[in-house]
């Protein structure tokens, strides 16, 4: 018979398996998990790794690290620079909206018919994107758009100084299901303010702002922190709207992802690895950004466990 | 006029009421326990008092000052939440400070009051922890002295002992009704818990469905319940089913024997009567009647004995009823065995017949 | 139990919401009716006609009925038993696959997309639509991680796991007895959640089938070249017709014990 133990050694009473001893960690559980890490490594970690491999190598299969300096020069740290700029841009504006709404359905109070009509619709809206998107953003504000056509009776004159194909029209896109995501990643870290936590304060003589500033904030900002950093990945790794919107050529100095793909279209015989350095570099931002979720969640779920 | 009144106080949810027609007056420095099973309104009533709940009609009244409708932050009330409700981004020192700091209060008084305050719950070294760092029993501890730092002039406390465990509930209300006693504070605590209620209150409020059953000390409530939902929800008692005799000569029966008892109010012929099982003694059948020392005996065969530490339960099956007996542990005393016929001999003023 | 009392902000956030998320989707609609502007008839469904009686139309969307169950089918038997296996044998290899499955949100899709191209370069996956077809599903089930483990992972927090599985252990049942019996049944709401999730995106999503040249429901209007008004009817099409969706999601799932108890009043 075999006890085991997950924690601690496995204990084993036949002298046989004495030889077979192994550590601890790896049993037969691991056969229950492996389709499910296989299918990641398949379909995600291997990807991943040969695009890291193809861009520290170059056409020798010699170790370079070529590829990787080239993304600094202007022409490749001009998107990276873009990207990131918009991706904070639309997640703080996408982020500080798409909050408000999100208060507004839970501790703002209102109605269950109205919270669940507006998170089935950030549901698909934050999904919303690509071509659709771009309809829709010069279907409101495109030169004959009825939008536009009110602002400037009102004396607004948009055209010709605007136009949503640039970059202020990628961030008017980005922030249409920047508000939406934000409001279904909130709504749990909202309702996860203890109605408690409200009622002491107040009973103790606190304002509103004072509850709000003192506690309800300090509470919420790890889960704030963790969903802005969402929102940045969320906005920086986007492609289809930006395609349609400014498309590859230009687009390409101002979007990385479109870099990216036009790298990968037209330089796919000539210079892979400039591609693939230039992936690899998406993927370390993509990293970077989700050790900061990781470490703000990790935040959020202590003190969601203090108190009963 | 007393310290706290509440006059016909009613919260209405749709067509029921929660709490209907609630009328108290508290005593400064009372120790009010509000008692009932869950759903039963108690609950409801305290967070009227506090101010979390407004009222469908009715008046509460603090220190001779109206205070049904002023925003619960101006009340000047502490209150204990059953979860604790400690703020899990600050630490001790801050939850404590939490109501002098948001009432202005220098730097100086809130580092003493909140000093105070951990040498009264006996904790002075978990002042820089947080919350999630601290056990159940003592995050309530640190809940309550934040609720004392702002000086209260009531304190509410709503079921704060039924997330904790057997023991540190049996400890942890003794040492809130002695931080009580000592600051003379008025006190009205919510539980499900006849046993708490009893041993700490100075008075009982009795509920269900959001009435008031009866008020009063701990020994009335047990001792002379009034009603059978009281007598049946608080202690022990025995509640058995008896009929009318002879209303004249107050004689009742119960499952054929024949009883005296004090007053026999209710009118129809069949009754309830509460019988406490402390005021019984068990005697052997042949012991002699006229010999034992109260007027009232029922016959009967034992059923079952049960040790329950200091108190022994014998339960006796009368014919159709059971009655339990309680006495005291004593390691010499020949306990009877199932099966053996007894006498059950009790004081007229141990019966009661309930409303 | 005191429910919050409704602000007059929130009703004000609630206007800016609609402001911004609404009147694109209006302007887009109005667009779509009125392709016979010209004609004297300011609102035609002329556009949606023709989408809808395109077979290119129908096609598409079979395929991506198609690709969504078996995206759905595939998900659910790889997160499910992996979720119990863990919950019940390996706790501490909790926190590693929830963030596995929150990769996905910050791998950029066309990220991921080129990776698979590069790693089955030279394999069959790479030729031809059904290798792609492959890619795309694996792809699909990868992409929507995030948000279909969750429902799963909130279902399966719900039970107690170890409890359950013991109980029916002690009276003789294997495991794929326990799996389908004891356990599915228990989870079926999260698990249904995270299907009509997983599908919903299927249907909606076009980045990994562009890239991958696949005939989805949503490339349809690439495909319209000679008509402007028929893109933008099937953008309102594809739109309502999700929302309609994710909104029937929430009727059949909606178990009182999965509504989000974080009022602990009393």
């Amino acid at each position: 018979m075999v006890a085991a133990d997950s924690k601690s050694t496995v204990m084993v009473t036949e002298p046989r398996a004495r030889l077979l001893a192994r550590p601890a960690w790896l049993n037969w559980n691991w056969l229950g998990v492996a389709p499910f890490f296989l299918f990641i490594l398949a379909f995600l970690l291997l990807p991943a790794t040969s695009i890291v491999r193809g861009a520290l190598v170059d056409d020798n299969n010699q170790f370079t690290t070529q590829y990787m300096l080239n993304l600094f020069t202007q022409v490749y740290s001009t998107p990276y620079v873009n990207t990131i700029e918009i991706s904070i841009v639309t997640a703080i504006v996408g982020g500080l909206l798409g909050f408000l709404l999100a208060w507004s359905i839970t501790v703002g109070g209102l109605p269950a018919r109205i919270r669940s009509a507006v998170l089935s619709f950030s549901g698909v809206a934050s999904q919303f994107a690509g071509l659709p998107l771009a309809f829709a953003l010069a279907a409101t504000l495109g030169r004959s758009a009825p939008i536009t056509k009110l602002l400037s009776n009102v004396g607004i004159n948009l055209y010709p100084s605007f136009t949503i194909y640039g970059v202020l029209g990628i961030c008017l896109a980005y922030t249409y299901f920047q508000i939406p995501f934000m409001v279904l990643i909130m709504t749990p870290a909202l309702d996860g303010l203890r109605q408690e936590w409200r009622e002491a304060a107040d009973n103790l003589g606190a304002s509103r702002a004072q509850y709000w500033r003192l506690v309800a904030l300090p509470i919420l900002l790890p889960s704030l922190l963790s969903a802005l950093a969402l929102l940045f990945s969320n906005a920086f790794g986007a492609y289809a709207t930006a395609a349609v919107l400014v498309g590859g050529g230009v687009g390409g100095a101002l979007i990385i992802s479109l870099k990216v793909a036009s790298q990968f279209s037209t330089d796919s015989m000539t210079n892979p690895h400039q591609g693939y350095a230039l992936a690899f570099g998406m993927i370390l931002i993509a990293g970077l950004t989700i050790l900061l979720y990781s470490y703000a969640r990790g935040r959020a779920e202590q003190w969601r466990k203090s108190g009963t | 006029m007393a310290f706290l009144d509440i006059t016909d106080l009613r919260k209405q949810f749709g067509a029921t009421y929660a709490v209907d027609t609630f009328n108290l007056s508290v005593q400064q420095g009372e120790f009010v326990s509000f008692l009932g099973p869950s759903g039963c309104g108690k609950t409801t009533t305290l967070r009227m008092i506090a101010g979390f709940e407004s009222p469908t009609s009715g008046e509460i009244m603090l220190a001779g000052e109206d205070v049904t409708r002023i925003p619960t932050n101006r009340r000047q009330i502490g209150m204990v939440f059953q979860s604790y409700a400690l703020f899990p981004n600050m630490t001790v020192a801050d939850n404590i400070r939490f109501g002098l700091r948001v009432g202005g209060q220098s730097a100086q008084v809130m580092k003493e009051r909140t000093a105070e305050m951990l040498e009264l719950i006996h904790l002075p070294e978990v002042a820089n922890r947080y919350p999630h760092q601290l056990s159940g029993g003592q995050q309530q501890r640190v809940a309550l002295a934040r609720a004392l730092a702002i000086r209260p002039r009531l304190l509410l406390l709503d079921e704060p002992l039924s997330a904790l465990d057997a023991k540190i509930r049996l400890s942890l209300r003794q040492e809130i009704r002695a931080i009580q006693r000592k600051l003379g504070i008025s006190a009205i605590y919510v539980t499900h818990d006849q046993e708490e209620a009893l041993s700490i209150s100075d008075r009982v409020v009795v509920m269900n469905k959001g009435r008031v059953e009866q008020v009063g000390t701990p020994t009335e409530i047990y001792n002379t319940p009034q009603t059978q939902f009281v007598a049946s929800f608080v202690g022990t008692l025995n509640l058995l089913e008896g009929r009318t005799v002879n209303r004249a000569d107050n004689m009742i029966s119960i499952d054929g024997q024949q009883l005296c008892v004090e007053r026999i109010e209710p009118t129809g012929d069949v009754l309830s009567v509460a019988l406490r099982p402390e005021a019984i003694t068990l005697h052997r059948e042949a012991d002699d009647i006229d010999a034992l020392p109260h007027n009232n005996t029922l016959r009967g065969t034992v059923e079952d004995v049960y040790f329950l530490g200091s108190v022994v339960r014998i339960r006796t099956r009368l014919r159709d009823q059971f009655v339990n007996a309680d006495t005291f542990n004593n390691p010499h005393a020949n306990l009877p065995t199932p099966g053996e016929p007894v006498l059950l001999n009790f004081p007229l003023e141990a019966c009661r017949v309930l409303v | 139990m005191a429910k919050n009392r409704t602000s007059v902000f929130s009703w004000v956030w609630l206007l800016i919401g609609i402001l911004y998320l609404g009147l694109p989707l209006l302007s887009t609609l109005g667009y779509s009716l009125s392709p016979e502007v010209r004609a004297g008839n300011p609102i035609s469904f002329s556009a949606y006609f023709d989408v809808l009686s395109d077979p290119k139309f129908s096609a598409n969307l079979w395929f991506s009925i198609g690709a969504g169950l078996l995206t759905t089918v595939i998900s659910t038997m790889l997160l499910v038993p992996t979720t119990y296996w863990v919950q019940l044998r390996m706790p501490y290899l909790r926190s590693t696959l929830e963030l596995m499955t929150l990769l996905p949100i910050v791998v950029p899709v066309i990220v991921q997309v080129f990776g698979l191209l590069a790693l089955y370069r030279s394999t069959f996956l790479v030729n031809g639509s059904g290798g792609l077809y492959i890619l795309m599903i694996g792809a699909y089930i990868i992409w929507a991680f995030p948000y279909t483990y969750r429902p799963i992972s909130a279902a399966f927090q719900a039970i107690n796991v170890k409890v359950l599985t013991e109980a029916a252990q002690s009276l003789g049942a294997s495991w794929i007895t326990i799996l389908l019996r004891v356990i599915l049944p228990n989870v079926w709401g999260g698990v249904l959640n995270s299907a009509f999730i997983t599908f919903a995106l299927a249907l909606g999503e076009f980045t990994i089938s562009s890239l991958l040249a696949q005939q989805t429901f949503s490339m349809y209007q690439f495909g319209v070249k000679d008509d402007i008004y028929k893109p933008i009817a099937f953008t309102v099409i594809s739109f309502a017709l999700t929302w309609f969706f994710i909104a029937v999601l929430q009727q059949v799932t909606k178990h009182p014990s999965q509504r989000n108890a974080a009022r602990t009043t009393r």
